[in-house]
């Protein structure tokens, strides 16, 4: 599988993605700019965490209206594989690839810790091989990470099984104090309903590495992964 | 002709705004306990080059629809008037 990590002006976990698909998982991957004009035959699409153009308006706004941002629209429009976390996520959601909005925590705090979150469905590219409902110690860091949608949507994201996960506790159990930023019914990633759209605020990419003492987010990269291999 | 938008861009009244509840927390610690239901948004103004103010006002409408506000979680209304 051939993946391509963008890179915007004020991305920050670029590097950490590139590292986590090419020396963990052995990908080719390549990084492409913001202002490129082409996704050099990339199977996988993968939006990094960061800052965005300082996230100046809203976090991904602008990020949403630059040149590779026009492409990867196409590319998923078409059925091409996208994942975006953290400000990926948002990115994606600005863009409308995913339905809802980020907003600001709830506590108005910025998040950076491990939390727990459990995979609600097996049937996504990025959850086949989990197994719903175990807790998966994954990091977050973020301000903006408070998902909401309105009723309709947040009704359609149940019916079509779009809610691929939720912030839960060590046990599995999904809990208000087990919610690090008020995101509704604590959802934490959710993809879109042609399931080739992925998003969630958590870290999997920054869990991969067992010298880091945290290798929860490779379920997330080999149910990926086999899912190209079975393609 | 060159006109002037002055945009306001709120938090929808449905959601949370959490930096105008910690605001309007504080107004007790200054006194103000009458102060109350605070809610912060932003306030955007902008030249637009149009041939008439009808022009100006959908150019403003469509980057207020396409960047400016996220009408997922905000609702915006602006004015507009010609360039002094």
């Amino acid at each position: 599988m051939k993946v391509g990590v963008v890179i915007f002006p004020g991305s920050n976990c670029d590097q950490d993605a590139v590292y986590a698909f090419q020396n963990q998982f052995g990908c080719e991957t390549l990084t492409l700019w913001h202002k490129d004009n082409d996704l050099q035959g990339c199977d996988l699409i993968f939006l990094p965490g960061g800052f965005s153009y300082g996230d100046y308006l809203r976090s991904g706004a602008i990020a949403r209206f630059s040149p590779i941002m026009q492409h990867v629209i196409e590319f998923a429009s078409k059925g091409g594989v996208v994942f975006g976390v953290c400000n990926g996520f948002q990115i994606l959601c600005e863009s409308h690839l995913l339905p809802g909005a980020l907003l600001h925590n709830a506590h108005q705090k910025f998040n950076c810790k491990n939390v727990f979150i459990s995979a609600q469905t097996s049937n996504s590219a990025i959850t086949s091989t989990i197994i719903p409902g175990t807790a998966l110690k994954i990091p977050i860091a973020h301000g903006e990470g408070k998902y909401y949608c309105d009723d309709p949507t947040l009704a359609s994201l149940k019916a079509n099984d779009q809610i691929l996960f939720r912030y839960c506790d060590e046990q599995g159990n999904i809990t208000d104090e087990a919610n690090p930023n008020g995101s509704l019914e604590n959802i934490a990633g959710i993809c879109n309903e042609k399931r080739n759209v992925f998003g969630m605020m958590p870290h999997p990419e920054r869990a991969v590495d067992a010298d880091l003492y945290n290798t929860d987010g490779r379920l997330l990269f080999e149910s990926l992964l086999s899912m190209a291999v079975s393609r | 002709m060159k006109f002037i938008a002055e945009i306001n861009i709120m938090p929808q009244k449905a959601l949370l705004d959490p930096q105008g509840k910690a605001v309007t927390g504080s107004m007790k610690n200054i006194g103000l306990p009458g102060i109350t239901n605070v809610r912060i948004g932003k306030h955007i103004t902008l030249e637009v080059d149009a041939a008439t103010e009808a022009d100006a006002r959908q150019h403003v409408d469509d980057a207020c629809k396409k960047l400016l506000a996220n009408l997922i979680m905000e609702t915006y209304d602006f004015t507009i008037h010609p360039s002094a």
